[in-house]
């Protein structure tokens, strides 16, 4: 057992998964000697070498169409796009191609290669800094989708997505980089990967959540046990495959649901993970399931953001407004806003 | 910081420079033309082959157009008039160097040795790509344009770290040459001395927009120099000149030296697919004039002057191309079955349990229909 920061247990992820295979390459922007501008791959040149570790030019879709093409030419990039927003101009490739390459060629050519993305906000950044771009992805048939909340399992889930036999995007919260525990890395024995997990158990309501929000939701069901509400919180941990057996059964005990996510609400995995817990679970629904998402707006400059992202108090507001005492909550009719 | 001399500097630039006007060895009456300086021209034992691949690939060419008239195909994005870049493209490869073809490339395809009819399995919609790329180190047939080129050049830098003398090409029209990630491409390769060879048919239409619209550069293998990749530009309807450079340039990158630009200047005779009305942006008299440079009567007239071909030889060709379209028309004439269910099993290498339940109700729903 080790205390990490979630940084270091990437960083620990790809020394390890750099020693088990040696088909495992690591590159992108600063990546080098730098060790990324997050630090996740701190000494990682100089311990294996330029060989395993190196800096591209400047273009995210060549780094992404390099790692298509090394893929196909038997190694297993894991490459990195320095934030969120600047992954964008490697959409085509990954939704034309990273996506699809295994469908189109009937399972002849597979690409098992893992593109990090730190994302999403509540770090102060500037614009183009912060966006949660899950939903793209998640919504991309061909792509798993991996982000993590603790350092173990950003460990774990990292040496996964590395070993897996098809592209993983893994989205990496950047507010929880610097977020300690004990990390336990001995061999484990059955994969989890593609299973959520109960973070705290709970009888009265299920928030599911995952990523940035899990410590948010964490730390709203510490709150309501202090109000005597017992919250369960399900930490998804893979966006896809999703893990509807874990949710389900979940709200199935608690009979009420509240999914949170940092990323604008419209068309987003939480309406989806809304509509799969309805569209399972409505026999033990005690209330429609609720929404708490950050706003329909382009991610707010630094001083505001804290306006903008989902907080324990919103969460525990949609909490209250399960209609436990039974009688008509009104108030969405009053605000005009559900 | 030294300054670099100027002579230095122009050096420099020169390696990259393509030659001021297109490579050619044979004029378009099929006489030798002085041969250009620093390529070698193929042997006559090459030319003849590829005299005779050129045969079939256009009588593949045709034959996809009548199939796709018949409804056979839903579309044939024919390469007509561009038999040369085609051909000697594939016989400048080893068997063991990759290919990475765009859409148009069916020919080349053909020519490699990849099945026509696993080759028109894209075209016919039965799947995407129908071939084996792994056996055939054949890249699915592209359609996203210029995406590709990376790809040939993430698969080149793969083979370079192996420490393999393999390279791999990219085929990519004019109209791609406008795309980021051919620019990309260029730059990642040259910066990892990536052993890819990119070439660009330019066959001056992007469908319908003329090379005018699309660059302003003197030629397209000027935009190798920016990047530091050694250019070349080539009459593309000149076999013997397209062979001749495309193997200098495999040569090149086999040897190390880097990634190799080079353009083919020539004509796509037909519209961009049987879906396209090209009278409708290009004057008949323009395709007219290039009917005199059609690359295959210029190297049947250049082999006949050199006494490598003859009647004989031109006519069992022509057998030949005629028993391999008929054999193409005979299997293409069958309707093939395709499981829908197939649909769910090449997603992921495990099905997830949401594709599980998806793949279950279609096959429910086509058991419905069966009774």
């Amino acid at each position: 057992m080790a205390t990490l920061t979630m940084a270091q247990a990437l960083n620990t992820a790809l020394r390890d998964a750099l020693t088990a295979d040696e088909r495992v390459l690591i590159f992108g922007e600063d990546v080098g000697p730098l060790g990324g501008v997050f630090r996740i791959t701190d000494g990682l040149t100089r311990d294996f070498g330029e060989e395993r570790c190196f800096d591209t030019p400047l273009a995210e879709a060549g780094i992404v169409g390099l790692a298509v093409g090394m893929a196909m030419g038997g190694f297993r990039p894991v490459v990195e796009m320095q934030f969120d927003a600047f992954a964008y101009p490697a959409f085509e490739q990954i939704a034309s191609h990273v996506a699809k390459l295994r469908n189109r060629t009937r399972g002849r050519l597979s690409l098992p290669m893992v593109i990090r993305i730190p994302y999403a906000g509540g770090i102060g950044g500037v614009e183009h800094h912060c966006d949660s771009s899950e939903a793209y992805y998640a919504h991309t048939p061909g792509l798993k989708v991996v982000t993590p909340a603790t350092p173990e399992d950003a460990y774990w889930l990292l040496r996964d997505a590395i070993e897996d036999p098809d592209p993983v995007v893994f989205l990496e919260p950047k507010k929880l980089y610097w977020a300690k525990e004990e990390v336990d890395l001995a061999p484990r024995g059955a994969r989890e990967f593609g299973r959520a997990v109960v973070r705290r158990a709970g009888s009265d309501a299920t928030l599911v959540a995952y990523g940035p929000s899990v410590p948010v939701a964490l730390e709203a069901a510490a709150a309501a046990a202090l109000e005597g509400r017992s919250l369960e919180v399900v930490d998804l941990r893979t966006l896809v495959p999703f893990d509807d057996d874990t949710v389900a059964a979940s709200v199935r005990r608690t009979g009420r649901c509240v999914v949170i996510q940092e990323a604008q609400g419209f068309a987003g995995v939480g309406a989806e993970i809304a509509a799969r817990v309805q569209e399972r679970c409505f026999h033990s629904l005690a209330a429609p399931v609720l929404r708490v998402a950050g706003f329909d707006i382009p991610y707010p400059p630094p001083k505001l953001e804290h306006a903008h992202l989902p907080g324990v108090d919103r969460v525990l507001d949609a909490v209250d407004r399960l209609q436990f005492d039974d009688t008509p909550d009104v108030r969405h009719l009053v605000k005009g806003a559900a | 910081m030294s300054p670099i001399s100027a002579t230095a500097l122009r050096r420099a630039m020169q390696s990259f420079l393509p030659s001021l006007v297109p490579v050619r060895f044979v004029a378009e009456d099929g006489t030798t033309a002085p041969e250009p300086a620093g390529y070698t021209a193929p042997d006559e034992a090459q030319l003849r082959e590829a005299y005779r691949r050129m045969v079939i690939g256009r009588r593949f060419d045709t034959q996809a157009t009548a199939l796709t008239k018949q409804g056979r195909l839903a579309v044939y994005p024919s390469s007509r008039g561009q038999e040369a870049c085609q051909i000697a493209g594939v016989l400048a490869l080893r068997e063991d160097d990759w290919l990475f073809p765009t859409y148009r490339d069916s020919v080349a395809l053909v020519s490699r040795g990849v099945d026509p009819v696993e080759v028109l399995t894209l075209l016919r919609g039965d799947w995407h790509c129908g071939y084996d790329p792994v056996a055939t180190r054949v890249a699915p047939q592209c359609t996203p344009l210029a995406t590709q080129v990376l790809h040939a050049t993430g698969m080149a830098e793969a083979m370079r770290r192996r420490g393999e003398d393999r390279v791999a090409m990219a085929f990519i029209g004019d109209g791609g040459t406008s795309e980021g990630d051919f620019h990309e491409a260029l730059n990642f390769a040259a910066v990892f001395r990536a052993p890819v060879v990119f070439f660009v048919q330019n066959n001056k239409y992007a469908i319908s927009v003329p090379l005018a619209r699309q660059s302003a550069a003197p030629a397209l293998a000027y935009k190798g120099v920016g990047y530091g990749v050694r250019s070349e530009q080539v009459d593309g309807n000149d076999l013997v000149a397209v062979l001749a450079v495309l193997t200098a340039a495999v040569d090149h990158a086999r040897a190390g030296n880097g990634p190799f630009l080079v353009e083919a200047h020539t004509y796509r005779m037909d519209a961009h697919t049987n879906a396209d009305d090209a009278t409708r942006y290009r004057d008949a008299a323009e395709v007219e004039a290039w009917r005199t440079a059609d690359p295959l009567t210029r190297l049947e007239a250049h082999l006949r002057g050199r006494g490598v071909l003859t009647d004989e030889d031109v006519a069992a060709d022509r057998e030949a191309a005629e028993a391999f379209a008929a054999d193409l028309r005979a299997r293409m004439n069958t309707d093939q079955q395709v499981d829908p269910l197939e649909l769910f099993d090449h997603v992921f290498a495990e099905p997830t349990p949401q594709l599980r339940e998806q793949r279950a109700l279609l096959a429910a729903e086509s058991t419905a229909q069966e009774v």
